[in-house]
């Protein structure tokens, strides 16, 4: 039964706009809420204008099992029962509605802005809110608790280090917190709005800073729109590349994590190699197109630089000496009982509340689903090449640290045997125009977890909507959940365990 | 115990020479741009309509290329077929006047000391707060390594800090977001007199990729007033290096 009320796609696959059903609001709750139960999780929802009056939402349900994807949509002008009660995992995305289109969820338990700015809209405001009151960011009600001996804790949005914005309140009584709330908006830049009409000579740009430590990742999720959209091959060479480049990328960001966990449990050695090794894999990076965070390596049609013989020895011998350096460094952990006792039980999230919130990545994963792209939709040379799931049960501190270094060494593997063996050839082809009045859902496991990205296009073959979903979308709320009753000094090392991107959010 | 000693060894000692020795950067990196309007066809403007932020301007033969707006991206090297622009691997671009980023044919101006009297008041520290607004985190994660035991900040002196009340100026990130604006001007405000700013990133210079968004101000300067500008797209920790260094005159002002 579902399955008539959706349309089934593969990942990248373009289908035409026409075939998501358009259904009552009635059957689309049904059909989410429906598909939620029976094991998918919300990828993206989210809602588009249709005419003067009406904003279209289309919701992408993943299946992780089947590796299949299902869009349905609806017709919405001024509000809808919200799906939230019945499907928790929508309650972030349906603020995010709220606030773009002034559409109201009715019935949604905690409505409120996610980032701060006015509606999309004119004349339409989720809050009533008048057209030209000034929206302040982090100026809303917050959850609180009363009673004796309870205090509340501001921190942000400029926070004690070199750390991005965000606003986070802890209501505690003494020591324990009881809840923490997150105030994001901060890093708002008008990214989607800007890409509607394109594409244009700025939209790589918007991708390869959409999360400046995830250029790979965002930017791989729309060549690969691009490419279904132009129904063009990408030569296998630059596939290898691109995934040796996201490789890379995870490597880096997952050895300055576990680096930085050690800073904040006071071990200094690891922490300080770590911080360094960062850097070593970012500048293979490097080695390949000249900058440390990839800009320019990925395009559409395939990659902006090759590898030729003499940097791919230089590669192998750099990635060798790194390799043998975070083992080193990393291990050092494990064989330090205060260390691991301090991660160990600490923000434990539970795998229930992981799968009702959809959480994605390393903190899914840490929570013992076998949650990744790579494996669940694979696209590219993923395809060909598996990269194992890794995986820890406890879902605490440990284990979200756990799985990076698992991941280190996976993606190490991976990367030397596709050095091995590169495909030759081209590392680009010519690219067509996209093709008109289709949608395209585009899924890459990025460092922290699912990358999805959906493009709509109109008669004229340009993006008539485009939806980026970083996987820190899905996944500040496990952070909020995984700090109830912990005391509030666990905060820093909980937060890093997750290390969310604020720019990716708020986007 | 033994096998962090153990570990300690193996990793090595790893901090640059820098500034004495000249740090080994890739063969690609696209560092400062140098500009040659002779090479130039009349009316061909290739380079600028492959721009992606307008930072290239040809007027009377001249060419003009802002690097506070430049994404480093090359896109205006490739459209050359005359190769009027090219990106070396010269890492040093930090300038004191928002003017001296916009380069053509002469040479560029790079970033002097501050004056001697505040100089005196610094003495050999200075103590940083950095405002993150709006940015894609590339310019931070960069800043960030400057901390890391390969620059090791600490022996020039400088730091990082945890209040506006301890620091010496503000390290400005990002294009400053309207979100972000009200929290800048309040950091601003809450760093005692006298204080410097310094701009990294071409966000915080002119916007960057969103450059004439309505949700951004085009960078720091449109809030508070800017004592250095660090130009890239992130730029390398390096060159951020090099601008802080230049800002405290550790290093001789010299046109490149």
């Amino acid at each position: 039964m579902a399955n008539v009320q959706s349309l089934q796609v593969y990942n990248c696959q373009a289908a035409g706009l026409s075939e998501i059903p358009v259904l009552s609001i009635a059957d689309f709750r049904n059909c989410v809420i429906q598909h939620v139960k029976s094991g998918c999780r919300i990828s993206s929802l989210f809602g588009r204008p249709l005419n003067n009056s009406n904003v279209r939402i289309l919701a992408v349900l993943a299946n992780d099992e089947a590796g299949t994807l299902f869009l349905s949509s609806a017709d919405v002008e001024k509000s809808y029962p919200s799906l939230t009660p019945d499907c928790p995992q929508a309650h972030w995305f349906e603020r995010e509605i709220a606030e773009q289109w002034g559409i109201t969820p009715t019935g949604h338990p905690w409505l409120k802005p996610i980032r701060f700015h006015s509606s999309y809209r004119k004349g339409h405001d989720a809050w009533g809110r008048k057209s030209a009151e000034q929206i302040m960011p982090g100026v809303t009600n917050y959850f609180q608790v009363t009673g004796e001996e309870i205090h509340e804790v501001a921190v942000g949005p400029v926070h004690a280090g070199i750390i991005e914005p965000g606003h986070f309140r802890f209501q505690c009584h003494g020591e324990d917190v009881f809840n923490l709330e997150i105030s994001l908006g901060y890093q708002h830049r008008g990214i989607e709005r800007a890409l509607i009409a394109g594409p244009n000579k700025r939209t790589i740009h918007y991708m390869e800073t959409a999360a400046g430590d995830t250029t790979i990742g965002h930017t791989t999720a729309y060549c690969q729109i691009f490419e279904a959209l132009c129904d063009c091959n990408v030569p296998a060479r630059a596939q290898v590349l691109r995934a040796i480049a996201l490789e890379l990328e995870r490597l880096a960001n997952h050895t300055g994590d576990l680096g930085a966990l050690a800073g904040d449990v006071g071990y200094l050695p690891t922490a300080s190699f770590c911080g360094r090794i960062r850097g070593d894999f970012l500048n293979m990076t490097a080695i390949i197109c000249g900058n440390r965070f990839g800009r320019g390596i990925i395009r559409p049609g395939g990659i902006g630089y090759d590898v030729e013989e003499k940097r791919l020895e230089e590669l192998k011998g750099c990635l060798a000496k790194a390799a043998k350096d975070v083992t080193v460094a990393v291990n050092l952990l494990w064989s330090t009982p205060s260390v691991v006792a301090r991660f160990e039980e600490t923000g434990v999230l539970s795998r229930q509340i992981c799968t009702d919130l959809g959480l994605v990545g390393v903190t899914a994963r840490a929570c013992g689903i076998d949650r990744d792209c790579r494996f669940n939709f694979p696209s590219g040379i993923y395809q060909f090449a598996q990269v194992p799931v890794s995986t820890w049960h406890t879902g605490d501190v440990f284990a979200r640290t756990y799985v990076r270094w698992l991941e280190i060494q996976k993606s190490l593997a991976f990367i030397n045997n596709q050095l091995e063996m590169l495909p030759q050839g081209q590392i680009v082809v010519p690219l067509d125009t996209l093709s008109p009045e289709k949608v395209v859902v585009s899924l890459v496991e990025g460092w922290r977890g699912e990358i999805c990205h959906v493009a709509l296009t109109g008669s004229d073959g340009r993006f008539c909507h485009y939806k980026i979903v970083d996987p820190s979308f899905h996944n500040w709320m496990g952070l909020s959940m995984a700090l109830r009753e912990l005391q509030i000094s666990d905060f820093p090392l909980c937060n890093k365990s997750f290390n969310l991107s604020y720019c990716g959010h708020d986007l | 115990m033994i096998k962090a000693i153990l570990a300690r060894i193996q990793q090595k000692h790893r901090t640059i020479t820098f500034p004495n020795g000249v740090p080994k950067l890739p063969d690609r990196f696209r560092g400062r741009p140098v500009v040659d309007s002779k090479k130039c066809v009349p009316d061909c403007h290739a380079c600028a309509e492959a721009c992606p932020t307008d930072a290239l301007e040809c007027s009377a033969g001249k060419l003009n290329l802002d690097m506070g707006r430049c994404l480093f991206c090359g896109q205006c090297q490739q459209a050359c077929q005359k190769g009027a622009i090219k990106f070396t691997t010269e890492y040093r671009m930090a300038v004191r006047n928002r003017g001296d980023l916009i380069i053509s044919d002469a040479a560029m101006k790079l970033a002097d000391a501050l004056g001697i009297q505040i100089r005196q008041i610094l003495g050999r520290s200075l103590k940083l707060r950095q405002v993150s607004a709006g940015g894609c985190n590339g310019c931070e994660a960069d800043t960030n390594v400057l901390n890391t035991v390969v620059f090791d900040l600490g022996r020039f002196g400088i730091q990082f800090v945890a209040s506006p009340r301890h620091a010496d100026g503000l390290l400005i990130t990002g294009p400053v977001p309207e979100n972000m604006k009200l929290a800048l001007k309040k950091t601003y405000d809450a760093v005692p007199e006298p204080k410097v700013v310094i701009a990294v990133g071409s966000c915080a210079i002119a916007g960057g990729p969103y450059i004439t968004h309505p949700q951004v101000n085009n960078g720091a300067d449109s809030i508070v007033p800017v004592d250095l500008y660090i130009p890239g797209c992130p730029p390398h920790p390096v060159t951020i290096l090099d601008g802080l260094l230049r800002l405290l005159g550790g290093l001789a002002a010299v046109s490149g």
